[in-house]
């Protein structure tokens, strides 16, 4: 089984939440008001919700089958694992934004004060990614589909 | 006999490795390479260089990679001929390795232009993890350093050198550096960032000879340029160009032009040969033609396509694209596909902020997006290059491009939905990358 998340923007608001509880997750503290107050540098999210007129909707990796941003990977920082998701090791990471420019949805972010790419690592040691689980309008969902990894 | 034989032991052999054990977990697999080491992120010698990362860092692949893989490995051991007539590879010390199909991986190697001067110590290339190790050692006795050549391996060594407080003056034949990767208003940002660091860009000249020492003549003092100029230096490196290293295939049936011609199966014009990576001439989606792009994320895929085909699994190589991102000096830059464009009959669009070193142009041929580069902002030029690749006509949105907020919002909603939901993942829903091919 394959974990994916699906969005749907006709119930999304662009309240952002998703972006606050995934940079919450990837902190170091993991706490709300300390991850904002306390850290530096801050955390970043790795989902990101566009907004134009009414229309929002959040953009995450999609852990692609067929993953451009592992083939680009200067130093093999970004591996699928057997599980299916598209993982990125940032201890191996030297920002080259290589995968920036490979992925076609726009979904790998950068953070330049750590020199690192940042994506979507589906929330390790949660049942449901934070943003899945914290989206007031069920505007994200996690779908599990039995399809061929690799 | 060895089921599938690969030559070269870089990205393009472990894209067709994965490919091949996703499909055969038993055929014997054997990889040949002259350098020693076990994969490793050859893009990462300046780093390495740089003294920021260690060999245990520069490795490509985790430990025990060819183990987990079922890899037999013949590493420091050159490959010298291939008879296609007993399928068998000559390595340099006698052993003759038959195959039953074969991957030449084998790279490129540095272009050295004939200078006067040559064969002094301290001169160097930079393509390989042993140039690294080598520069690394002289660099107690470097204070200066010229470069020559202003393209990406010049600029990668440059910016380690940098950071080991080295004096670089960089001497380039064209009119601005990256001219292969860049158009004028890029690069001329790209030189602002460099002068930021100290490095002093010669552009528009050219070396003439290397010159010794005063009193050994054995070891690099300075180079003078076409102009009669004079510069004083420790070491120079030389980094023109890189071409295919096809010595392999020459006096064979094996086609080569400029690069070892292989079809959309990365198989050459003999039966059972493949090649990929900087040794290939492969197809070119924006070019609609053959040619070799030397980078690594275009051998990785090449790679994995003759994998695929190695073991029986027909698939169709999409094509590559010149596509390269660049972090040095501390400025995002990205290109891709025909950022200069050769006629009239292009549009292009493009915003200058030189000040903000800010950039972006966007190169148009009927609707469609046939070259980009963007500097400084580069976060969403992954979906451009995504509009690139799957040959969307952005006619109706195309203003939306350039803009500081563009992204998936900017779309139509039709392309969007489809795209944003199409992962590939499911074999009713999206585009396959590699999309000739079955699924397994």
């Amino acid at each position: 089984m394959v974990k994916m998340i699906r969005r749907r923007e006709e119930v999304c608001i662009g309240c952002r939440l998703c972006e606050v509880h995934c940079l919450v997750e990837h902190s170091r503290s993991k706490d709300l008001v300390h991850a904002y107050k306390g850290e530096n540098p801050r955390a970043l999210p790795r989902v990101r919700v566009e907004e134009q007129g009414a229309l929002s909707f959040a953009v995450q990796c999609l852990h692609c089958q067929e993953p451009l941003c592992a083939y680009a990977c200067l130093t093999g920082a970004i591996r699928q694992m057997e599980d299916g998701t598209v993982f990125l090791d940032e201890g191996k990471c030297i920002g080259c934004w290589t995968c920036v420019l490979a992925c076609p949805y726009g979904a790998i972010s950068m953070d330049l004060t750590r020199r690192v790419a940042l994506k979507c690592d589906l929330c390790p040691g949660r049942e449901t990614p934070a943003c899945v689980e914290n989206c007031p309008n069920r505007a994200l969902l996690l779908v599990e589909e039995e399809v061929p990894v690799g | 006999m060895v089921r599938y034989l690969i030559i070269g032991n870089s990205v393009g052999a472990v894209g067709a490795v994965e490919a091949i054990r996703e499909i055969d977990h038993q055929g014997s697999l054997a990889v040949v390479s002259d350098e020693p080491y076990p994969v490793y992120s050859r893009p990462r010698i300046s780093e390495f260089l740089a003294g920021k990362s260690t060999m245990a860092d520069m490795l490509y692949r985790p430990e025990g990679f060819y183990q987990t893989h079922n890899v037999q490995t013949y590493l420091g051991r050159k490959a010298v001929k291939v008879e296609l007539g007993s399928k068998e590879v000559r390595l340099e010390d006698g052993e003759a390795l038959a195959f039953e199909d074969l991957l030449l991986a084998t790279g490129g190697v540095p272009f050295v232009p004939k200078m006067d001067g040559q064969g002094k110590e301290g001169i160097f290339t930079f393509t390989t993890l042993g140039d690294a190790e080598g520069i690394a050692r002289r660099l107690p006795q470097t204070r200066r350093a010229v470069v020559i050549g202003g393209g990406l391996i010049g600029m990668s060594v440059t910016d380690a050198l940098v950071k080991k407080g080295v004096e670089v003056t960089v001497v380039e034949l064209k009119d601005w550096v990256l001219n292969t990767i860049l158009d004028q208003d890029a690069a001329l940002v790209t030189q602002d960032a460099l002068a930021d660091a100290g490095v002093r860009v010669m552009a528009g000249q050219s070396v003439q000879k290397i010159l010794g020492r005063a009193g050994d003549e054995t070891t690099v003092g300075g180079v003078v340029l076409a102009t009669g100029e004079e510069i004083s230096c420790d070491i120079v490196v030389v980094a023109i160009g890189i071409v295919p290293r096809t010595e392999l295939a020459s006096g064979t049936p094996i086609q080569v032009n400029r690069g070892i011609v292989v079809d959309r199966r990365m198989a050459t014009t003999v039966p059972e040969i493949y090649a990929c990576g900087d040794v290939a001439e492969a197809f070119d989606f924006i070019y609609g033609i053959n040619r070799v792009i030397p980078i690594w994320p275009n051998a990785y895929l090449g790679g994995r396509v003759a994998g695929y085909n190695m073991a029986g699994m027909e698939t169709e190589y999409p094509g590559g694209v010149a596509m390269n991102s660049l972090k040095y000096f501390g400025l995002p830059i990205v290109s891709a596909g025909l950022y200069d464009p050769p006629d009239s009959s292009y549009r292009v669009m493009r915003s200058l902020d030189r000040k903000n070193r800010l950039y972006k142009k966007l190169v148009l041929k009927d609707g469609l997006v046939v070259g980009m580069v963007f500097v400084g902002a580069i976060d969403r030029a992954g979906i451009v290059l995504g509009l690139m690749r799957d040959k969307i006509d952005v006619s109706s949105f195309q203003d939306t491009l350039l803009a500081p907020d563009f992204g998936w919002a900017s779309l139509p909603a039709a392309l969007r939905r489809e795209k944003l939901t199409s992962n590939g993942r499911s074999p009713s829903r999206g585009p396959s990358v590699l999309s000739g091919r079955a699924r397994v």
